[in-house]
This record gives C-alpha cells, structure tokens and sequence, in this order.
C-alpha cells in the first residue's frame, strides 16, 4: 500500500473513532455525572442518590424480582433446550430445522406484538394458577430462546456428541447419566453463555412487564424517573455496569473456537429486532 | 431367541416424545399469542368481521405507522451509514489487535443497550437538565427555543441511532472481514485505482451486506417501543406505542380488537424486511464467508 493512501486512511480512521468515540461515551458520562449531582449547581457532587437505592422498598424490590426472574429464566432455558437439543442432535436430525426455526422466531415478532397476545392468556393464569411477578419467567424463556439457542448449538457443534453418547452407552450409562455427566460437562462454556446472554436479557426487559402490569427492575426505574430522576439514573447507571461487566465476561469466555455455521443469520446480541429491550 | 438389553430393544414409546415438552412449552407460549393476535384481529364484539381494519383507517393510526416508517427509515439509513465506516475502521486495523476486540465488545454491549437506561442516559445528556442543554446555555445556546424536541420525532432519530449504529458494526464487520486483500492487488495489478476497485469490486460485493444491514436496522427499529415508552410519556406517535395504548388505555380506551390488527400489521411488515434480509444474507455469504 502506498505512503499516501496509508496515511489518508490512518487519518480516516482516527477521525471515525474520535467522532463517534465521543458520541458513544459522552451519554454515559452524563449519567453518571447526572447522578452525582448536588441539591443546586453550586452544591458539591454527592453520592446520596446511590444510597438512596437501598431505602426506596419498591426499587429494592424489584431489583431482587428481577434477578429472581433471571436465575428462574436461566434454569428453565437450560432445563427445555440442553436435553433437548442433545436429543434432536443424536436422534432427530431431521428435526433440527425446524427446533431452528422456531428458535429464531422471536427475532422476528417484536415483543409489542407477542405481548398482545400474552394478555388473554396472563389473564387466565393470574386468575387460575398464579400472579406473581415470576409467571413472567414463561415469556422471557422465549424471549432468550435465540440467543440461548445459538450458545448452545455452537457448543455442541464443537464436540462430537454421537461419538461421547454411544461411548457412555456401551459403558452402561443411561440417557440421564449420558447427558449429565458426559456431555454437559463438555459444553459448560457455551452453557455459561447461554445463561449469561439470558440474564442481560431477563435484567433489560421491559416491554412485556410494563403492558403486563407488572414491576420489573426497568418499569420500576421508568416509575421512579417520573418522581425522582436522579436516583433512577442512578439504578439505570448500575443496571448498565451489572450488564456490561456480564458481557465483558461473556466475550472473555465466550468467543467459541469452532466454525459458526454459514447460515447464522448475523444475529448473536440480546435485543435484536424487537425483543423487549428496546 | 433372547433379546439383547438396552441397544437391541425397540423403545415402547416412539423417539420424538422427548422434544415434545420443547415443542409443547413454545407452542403455548410463542405460537398461541401469535396466533391470538392474528385471529383477535378479525374478531370483534359481534364475532367474526373486518371492522378493526376498517376502524384502522383513521389519520392518527395511519401517521403512527408513517411516523414509524420514517424513524426506521431515517434511523436505520444514518446508522448503516456511520456503522459502516466505523465497521471500515475497524476492519482495516489489526485483527487480532486489543483495539479490534475493545470495539467489538462495545459495540456487543452498546447494541443492547436501549429502552429505558438509554432514555435516561440521553435526558441527562441533552434533556431540560441535561450535561450538555447545561453547558450549551452557559456558552450562550439554547437548543431548545423552538421546543423540547427530545421528546418527539426527531429526539428519537437521534436516540435510535444509538443502537442502531453499533447493530450495524456487529453485522457488517464480517462482511468486511471477508474481503481478501488479494483482490485490490489484483486489481492494482490490472492498471485500477481506488475508484475502480470500488466501483468495480469491493462495491458491488459489499452492496448485499450493507442493504441487508440496513434492513435489519429498519426492522430493530420499526419493533422498538421501550426507548420511546420512557421518553414519551403520553400520544401515540409511533406504531409500537399506538398498539401499548389501544392494549392498555388508563382512560379505558383499550380494544384489544383494534390492538390485534395493529400488531399483524407491525408482524407481517417486520416478516416482510426480515425475509429480504434472509435474501440478501445469503447472496453476502456466496463471496465474503
């Protein structure tokens, strides 16, 4: 490459980052600096918003919802697909399209729609069964089906699942042990994964609660931003952080080794098209 | 003859019933609402009847659909367009460089990021109190004479844009990464310059990617409702806050009828984008994967 035309796409590319560099980070910057604030301008900065978190029942609340639903969203995401899959892989290959398919659809029903026509069916299982805040678990296992879906499939795509099964079954094992103690074991990368993108997910939900009617961690910070801004931006800034530090250790554990496979669609990141988050 | 244990006994019950409680739980929970919605839509308080499409022909509904178009429209271009150069940027770097993965983190991070955080991380930028309203008015600005335009349209282009150019970093940067530099020498090996080798071959490889990164953003925008839910407390301006209202009215103005109709509207144009998305991935993955 000639002299010039390095420099011209050095200076190029330096001016991209600073101008974007600058536009990504300045928002950030002024959360943060919004929730230090003072009582007036010339007050200094203070950190009483942030305490104020721990005092406000309804917030704290629906902090530990929201990390309840995660956990609960997580156990039943591995609980339906792990076993699963591992069957469909082994037994049922000519199934795996459709398991697929029906995987990648909530990329394309935006969340609005999907909770239009949750609401009759809410209605009954609040009547019948349960109103709690964790029947939201149901829904939000949909939700991260995809990206769950894509850990998950890339991790059993890197092992040989047939041989590891028909080796423990000559050994004796049966379908339990086989999956438990065998394969699991072999996939805890992509399962970490798989859980991690479910939490981001689960923690940055909010259009289903909210038309719902229930008060999950962001309906509850929407709420408390009509009374008081400074201290929900403040949940919002640690929300932010709690997220951001799940993904960091997701991309340090997560880069899985093999080939993805060439039909993946480009969509490996919570909120895409749609699902609740945005 | 005896049978042989385990391997050579035919299983009593037939081997799909193990993806039947899979198939059982996204039946009821991802296909039933769908199906809800779609048939809610044809249905009103004297049964089976077009009279929520009919009622759809009102000048609010149609602008929330209009304006819904042009946000994701004018979101989707602006974010293709910065998220391809800064896709550019990155790509020309070095591959395995620290700054390469600091990106793409960032931009895995920052594409999820939306909804509510980033509403109020743009109020306390450029909202009434914000950082820079602030600084602005001390420098003599006031950005806001003519309204608070935050809170409409335009603040959502711009609050959009905020995801949308990250998505389209994550969707483009493989394309990108699938162009060989043996192209260019070859290119410059057959007396071409910079134009022709993008006039000529880079463009027309990339165009699929970049259209279809574009679509992509449309459809992340055009599903969107969280970000304007906490940015826009009351109206309906878009399509996704118009179907939130017509499900949920506190002044009781709920049709879940009317609410149905919008939201297959929404689905089958979000089914459409997706679908020339599909298209144009795979004529990228002929050349760049």
């Amino acid at each position: 490459m000639s002299r010039n035309r390095r420099l011209k796409l050095q200076i190029f590319r330096v001016a991209v980052f600073l101008v974007l560099g600058a536009f990504f980070l300045v928002p950030i910057g002024a959360m943060f600096e919004f929730s230090t604030r003072g009582v007036t301008e010339q007050a200094p900065r203070t950190l009483n918003a942030w305490l104020t978190i721990a005092q406000t029942p309804d917030l704290v609340a629906a902090i530990f919802a929201s990390l309840a639903l995660a956990v609960l969203t997580s156990l039943g995401m591995l609980l339906l697909l792990v076993p699963t899959m591992i069957w469909v892989r082994l037994r049922l290959p000519h199934l795996s399209r459709v398991i697929e398919f029906l995987c990648l659809l909530p990329l394309t029903i935006p969340a609005i729609v999907l909770v239009a026509g949750l609401a009759p069916i809410y209605l009954w299982m609040n009547l019948n069964i349960s109103d709690s805040i964790l029947t939201l678990a149901f829904v939000y296992l949909i939700l991260v089906l995809p990206y769950a879906y894509r850990a998950l499939y890339t991790g059993l795509a890197a092992i040989d699942v047939k041989t590891l099964a028909e080796a423990a079954r000559s050994l004796g094992a049966n379908w339990g042990t086989v999956m438990l103690r065998v394969i699991v074991p072999n996939m805890s990368v992509a399962i970490l994964n798989a859980c991690l993108l479910s939490v981001a997910v689960v923690l940055g939900e909010f259009t289903i609660a909210n038309l719902l009617n229930y008060v999950n961690l962001q309906v509850a910070i929407a709420l408390l931003g009509r009374a008081n801004a400074t201290v929900s931006i403040a949940v919002a800034v640690a929300s932010l952080l709690f997220a951001f530090i799940l993904l960091v250790i997701l991309s340090f554990f997560g880069r899985p080794r093999a080939r993805v496979h060439p039909e993946d669609p480009g969509l490996p990141f919570p909120g895409l098209a749609g699902g609740g988050l945005r | 003859m005896r049978r042989p244990l385990g391997g050579g006994r035919r299983l009593a019950t037939p081997q799909w019933i193990a993806a039947a409680p899979f198939f059982l739980y996204v039946g009821i929970f991802l296909l039933l609402p769908t199906a809800i919605v779609v048939g809610g839509a044809f249905v009103d308080s004297n049964g089976l009847s077009l009279s929520n499409f009919a009622s759809m022909n009102q000048r609010f509904v149609i602008n929330a659909f209009i304006n819904s178009v042009v946000l994701s429209a004018t979101s989707a271009i602006i974010g293709a367009v910065f998220g391809a150069l800064l896709a550019y940027a990155v790509a020309t770097g070095n591959p395995n460089g620290v700054f390469r993965r600091l990106v793409s983190s960032a931009c895995g991070v920052l594409a999820q990021f939306g909804g509510v955080t980033l509403a109020f991380a743009f109020i306390a930028t450029i909202g009434g109190a914000g950082f820079i309203t602030l600084w602005l008015q001390q420098q003599g600005m006031n950005i806001y004479a003519n309204g608070v335009w935050l809170y409409q349209l335009r603040g959502l282009v711009l609050v959009y844009t905020y995801f949308q150019i990250p998505l389209m970093v994550l969707v483009f940067l493989p394309a990108l990464d699938g162009i060989r530099p043996q192209w260019r020498e070859a290119t410059e090996s057959l007396g071409g310059g910079t134009w022709h080798y993008w006039r000529y071959i880079a463009g027309p490889l990339l165009a699929p990617a970049f259209f279809g990164g574009t679509l992509l953003l449309f459809a992340n925008a055009f599903s969107a409702y969280a970000t304007a839910a906490a940015l826009i407390n009351q109206g309906s301006i878009i399509a996704s806050l118009l179907i939130a209202n017509t499900l949920t009215s506190e002044v009781g103005l709920a049709n879940p009828g009317i609410a149905s109709a919008l939201a297959l509207v929404m689905v089958v144009l979000v089914a459409i984008v997706m679908v020339l998305y599909t298209v144009l991935q795979r004529r990228t993955s002929r050349w760049l994967q």
